[in-house]
């Protein structure tokens, strides 16, 4: 409402600097893209694989600095609780049920890792030319009032779009119910009483027996 | 009604009774004797109706065109002339006869509604032949009675014999039917109309410019149908069909609707000479070769299949001298003794319990068990050998007078070759008839032995039609004189130089082979040959077919019986061994013929199943081996999977960002 | 600051996501590259959403979704990936083969399962008692 005027405007106007005149916020930003960027590389490739939990949480980490540094201030925060605060920690809860192993496992990576490499090799170079060609010429105009201040978010978020998001937390509630009814364990064995509580294969469960202990 | 109207219903119920009588047959079988009859004998009343009507004047045209055919008009076209009605009345007669004969005999057949209804429908068929006007519309009664000819020789088609003659016959007759076919486009091409009379008037005005060529394609569909030299031997072997089949084939449908088409259309053939010359060989060829092979066979029915082909060659040969009055005539009176020859036969066969002379011969008192056979045979025998005052005799002398003036050159129809070729042709021929006729006569009631088993009376349904077609056998060559008015206006009465000379040669061969009989007689008691088989009592049908099977059986053949006491082996001396196979035509046309058909055949096969084949099973090997390694694809790994869309994906988007600028950049 | 960056960035993020989800053999693992793609989004919509000033801010509500989306996926994943590890005792996803084309998988389905009964004959009998003789075999030989 207040910027009516087009960003292409702007840029097409000529009065940043290059590429060789950096500012504060640009050098700010590249550095912690730089780390995030390794901390997302180990992530993936890491044969630990608690470490990789651990390292994901850096990354996360930097994409909220990230957000900071694009003064979307709300996001960053949401950023931090929602994806370091209870992603990460549900995915150690993860690992943990499935009795992953603790230290490094030669077998974190499956055979399929050359031809992964080679197509996200690919699609990096692809995407990178294209963004770069596509947006050579291109600035943020971070000055002026931030644009993600929890004000202005509370404000877009309950004036705009206050349908979708009260659409969500039913979206939610289903995920919830659903986690719930697939993680449960089968009341019917458990309560005809006969074998073992991991189900109607017989297969080796995960507690009490010993059929993956190889693998701790 | 009018006279079309009543023409048009003379083949209509004969059909409609087939229809009728395929409809009803297994339901109500006690209709089916009233269907094959009824319609057949109204057939003929009418026919008969019709022939008084016109009378032998001016020939009677009536065409109806249903719809438009093309460039050629086919119509739905009567022509009833003299030779048309009279020939019809032949006809449906005769099949009267042979129906009312086939109740009895194959009174106890469980094939009878279908055969019943086949000989209507054959019947109908011939009709259609006789009447129609129109040259496509006689092709279809052709075509009708070769496949019911198909179906009725095979009627025991439990019997090799009559499987294999079916197959032969309709084999052998759809050979001289294509040529039959090609030569009927050929002559409306020329005439520029299938109308028998846009034809002949055509001709009459010189508008055929290929004579030749199309009467002798013609003359292939005739060869094959009326069973002349070279596509005879389908005839002989057809005797495996029931014996009221035969008579029914022989006298009055299949085998004279040849003659007919040909009289009919005698200016289209008169219009080559080089085409009567061809059909006057032709005849010569068939009328000495069939009554030598005649004499030679055992086979009661064999003989009269072989004398068929005899006369059916005067018949031609009648043509090949430009004399259609004379063809038609002996084609009538032949019709009616071959009828009572064959249906007569029958009663032989039944009451012998075999059908080979040899075994007839060493048999005593069979005239006295079967005596309407025996006298009304002896008549038709005596009329088949020509002996004045029986049928066979004027018939057989207005043919020999035609050839005769022709020869002289009173008769500039045909030329001199063709009529002294027939004359002689003729002669000889007489004398071999007359032979071959004793010989049957002598071997078959004058036998010496074991006296003949009684069966019982025969049916009065058989013997009482063979009086019925005995009176024209006796009575119808007095009318020789009335004749020619029906015809085409000439005398067909004998001149005295002809039947003083045929009659002669007649009585000489006669009595040549009385003679022969009297020396070879006395050896048959010394050699016992018996081929008696069957149940006797059974029904004539049955007892004929268990013949057949038991004359090969015994003989080895069915056509012949190492028998030293038959004349006709003293007669024919060294020319036996031959006479008895037909000149060896079938190891000829084997040779010729079924071979390389064969080998061809076998050639298809192995390119069917070796190289067409192959190239099948190899589509679907290639196939199931491309399964097979896409197969191997399916590895259940969801990476792999997502790795392939992905890059996949990818592909697609760089193929599509780079042809944006690079048709961007153009 | 130039749009270039983030947009890299996030192109780099998105990719290093690709590569773990393709390449990792744990089930949790591929999950966590899931998240990084999803972040990878996420900074897109940012960066966009602040070049473009955007007066109903269009991108960061979307990001807000993306996350909760996010969680409820992360807590539908775990379910499962922990409901196949009971019932397999595996959590790799290159060992869950289940549809993989064999040659057995040739023949038809019942006459299959009877020859599977019989080859399984030495094995132990509940494996053949629950009338899952076919699946629970392809586990077995997968595993």
């Amino acid at each position: 409402m207040l910027h009516t005027a087009p960003p292409l405007l702007a840029s097409a106007t000529g009065d940043h600097p290059g590429f060789l005149s950096p500012s504060g916020v640009e050098i700010a930003f590249l550095l912690v893209g730089l780390a995030t960027l390794g901390a997302a590389v180990i992530t993936v490739t890491t044969r630990q694989l608690v470490h990789a939990a651990l390292w994901l949480v850096v990354a996360l980490g930097g994409l909220a600095v990230e957000y900071l540094l694009l003064t979307a201030e709300f996001i960053a925060w949401v950023q931090v609780l929602i994806y370091v605060g209870s992603i990460v920690v549900l995915l150690l809860f993860g690992l943990m049920l499935t009795r992953a192993p603790i230290g490094r496992s030669p077998d974190a990576d499956s055979g399929n890792r050359w031809v992964a490499l080679g197509v996200a090799l690919a699609s990096a170079a692809a995407l990178v030319w294209v963004v770069v060609d596509a947006f050579r010429t291109t600035w943020i105009d971070l000055d002026g009032p931030a644009q993600g201040s929890t004000a202005v978010t509370g404000a877009f978020l309950f004036r705009n779009w206050v349908l979708p998001f009260e659409a969500l937390s039913v979206l939610l509630l289903a995920a919830l119910v659903g986690a719930i009814v697939l993680s449960r364990k089968r009341n019917t064995d458990t309560s005809t009483g006969k074998g073992k509580s991991t189900g109607p294969t017989g297969r080796p469960g995960p507690i009490g027996t010993p059929g993956k202990e190889e693998q701790r | 009604m009018t006279t079309t109207t009543l023409a048009a219903l003379v083949p209509l119920l004969p059909f409609l009774g087939a229809l009728a009588g395929l409809a009803v047959g297994r339901t109500a079988p006690g209709f089916v004797r009233p269907l094959a009859i009824l319609p057949t004998l109204t057939a003929a009343v009418l026919a008969g109706l019709v022939a008084v009507r016109q009378g032998g004047g001016r020939a009677i045209d009536a065409a109806t065109q249903l719809t438009p055919t093309g460039s050629v008009p086919i119509d739905l076209a009567l022509h009833l002339d003299g030779f048309a009605v009279l020939v019809a009345v032949l006809v449906t007669v005769v099949a009267t006869c042979v129906q009312l004969y086939s109740t009895a005999y194959l009174r106890d057949d469980p094939r009878y509604p279908s055969y019943a209804a086949l000989v209507s429908l054959f019947t109908s068929a011939m009709l259609l032949v006789v009447y129609s006007g129109d040259l496509m519309v006689l092709l279809v009664g052709w075509e009708i009675m070769g496949i019911c000819s198909y179906f009725l020789v095979g009627h025991y088609w439990e019997t090799p014999e009559a499987r294999a003659a079916s197959l032969k016959a309709f084999l052998v007759t759809k050979l001289g039917d294509v040529p039959f076919l090609i030569g009927l486009f050929a002559l409306a091409a020329d005439t520029g109309s299938f109308r028998i009379t846009k034809i002949l008037a055509a001709v009459a005005n010189g508008g055929l410019e290929h004579p030749t060529l199309i009467a002798l394609l013609l003359l292939a569909g005739v060869a094959g149908k009326s069973a002349q030299f070279p596509l005879h031997t389908w005839l002989p072997d057809a005797m495996a069909g029931p014996t009221p089949v035969s008579a029914l084939i022989h006298a009055a449908t299949m085998v004279a609707a040849g003659i007919y088409f040909v009289a009919r259309l005698l200016p289209v053939f008169a219009a080559s000479g080089a085409a009567l010359v061809v059909l006057a060989v032709m005849a010569a060829v068939t009328m000495i070769g069939s009554g030598l092979a005649a004499l030679a066979q055992d086979d009661i029915k064999r003989v009269l299949a072989y004398s068929t082909i005899g006369q059916l060659g005067y018949m031609s040969g009648a043509l090949a001298v430009g004399d259609r009055g004379a063809a038609v005539f002996h084609l009538i009176s032949h019709g009616a003794f071959k009828a009572v020859l064959f249906l007569a036969a029958g009663v032989v066969i039944h009451a012998a319990g075999t059908n080979s002379l040899a075994a007839m011969s060493r048999m005593s008192g069979l005239a006295r068990r079967i005596p309407d056979a025996y006298w009304t045979m002896t008549v038709a025998l005596l009329a088949l050998a020509a002996i004045p005052p029986f049928a066979g005799f004027f018939s057989k002398e207005a043919v020999l007078v035609a050839a005769e003036h022709t020869a002289l050159g009173d008769r500039t129809v045909a030329p001199a070759a063709a009529g002294w070729t027939i004359l002689v042709a003729g002669l000889l021929a007489a004398v071999l008839t007359a032979s071959y006729a004793v010989r049957l006569w002598l071997l078959a009631f004058r036998g010496r032995g074991a006296e003949v088993p009684d069966h019982g009376k025969q049916p009065l349904a058989m013997t009482s039609v063979l009086w019925i077609l005995a009176v024209p056998t006796i009575g119808f060559g007095l009318t020789a004189g009335l004749l020619g008015d029906w015809f085409d206006g000439h005398a067909l009465t004998p001149s005295l130089t002809t039947a003083v000379l045929a009659t002669g040669v007649t009585l000489v061969g006669g009595l040549v082979t009385f003679g022969a009989w009297r020396h070879t007689t006395a050896l048959a008691a010394r050699t016992p040959i018996g081929a008696v088989a069957a149940h006797p009592g059974a029904e004539p049908a049955l007892v004929e077919a268990e013949a057949m099977t038991s004359h090969t059986a015994a003989y080895g053949t069915i056509a012949d019986a190492s028998d030293p006491a038959d004349p006709g082996r003293l007669l024919l001396g060294p020319l036996h061994r031959h006479a008895v196979t037909g000149f060896h035509l079938d190891a000829l046309y084997t040779a010729l013929f079924v071979r390389p058909v064969r080998a061809a055949a076998r050639l298809v096969r192995f390119l069917d199943r070796e190289v067409v084949d192959t190239y099948v099973n190899g589509t679907g090997t290639v196939t199931r081996l491309l399964g097979t390694a896409v197969r191997r694809a399916q590895t259940g790994n969801v990476q792999t999977y997502v790795s392939a869309l992905l890059a996949g994906s990818l592909a697609l988007a760089i193929a599509a960002v780079v042809f944006a600028n690079v048709n961007a950049g153009s | 600051m130039h749009l270039a960056y983030p947009a890299v960035l996030a192109a780099l993020l998105f990719c290093v996501g690709l590569y773990g989800v393709l390449a990792r053999r744990n089930a949790i693992l591929v999950l966590m590259s899931v998240e990084l793609m999803l972040n990878a989004v996420n900074l897109n919509l940012v960066a966009f959403d602040v070049w473009l000033r955007d007066t109903l801010h269009s991108g960061q509500a979307l990001t807000l979704f993306t996350i909760a989306i996010a969680a409820a996926e992360i807590g539908i994943g775990l379910a499962i990936v922990l409901a196949v590890y009971r019932n397999r005792g595996t959590s790799d996803i290159d060992r869950l083969r289940d549809t993989a084309e064999t040659d057995e998988a040739e023949t038809l389905p019942d006459t299959a399962e009877a020859d599977g009964a019989e080859t399984d004959g030495a094995e132990t009998a509940p494996d053949r008692a629950d009338g899952k003789t076919g699946k629970t075999k392809k586990a077995g030989a997968t595993t």
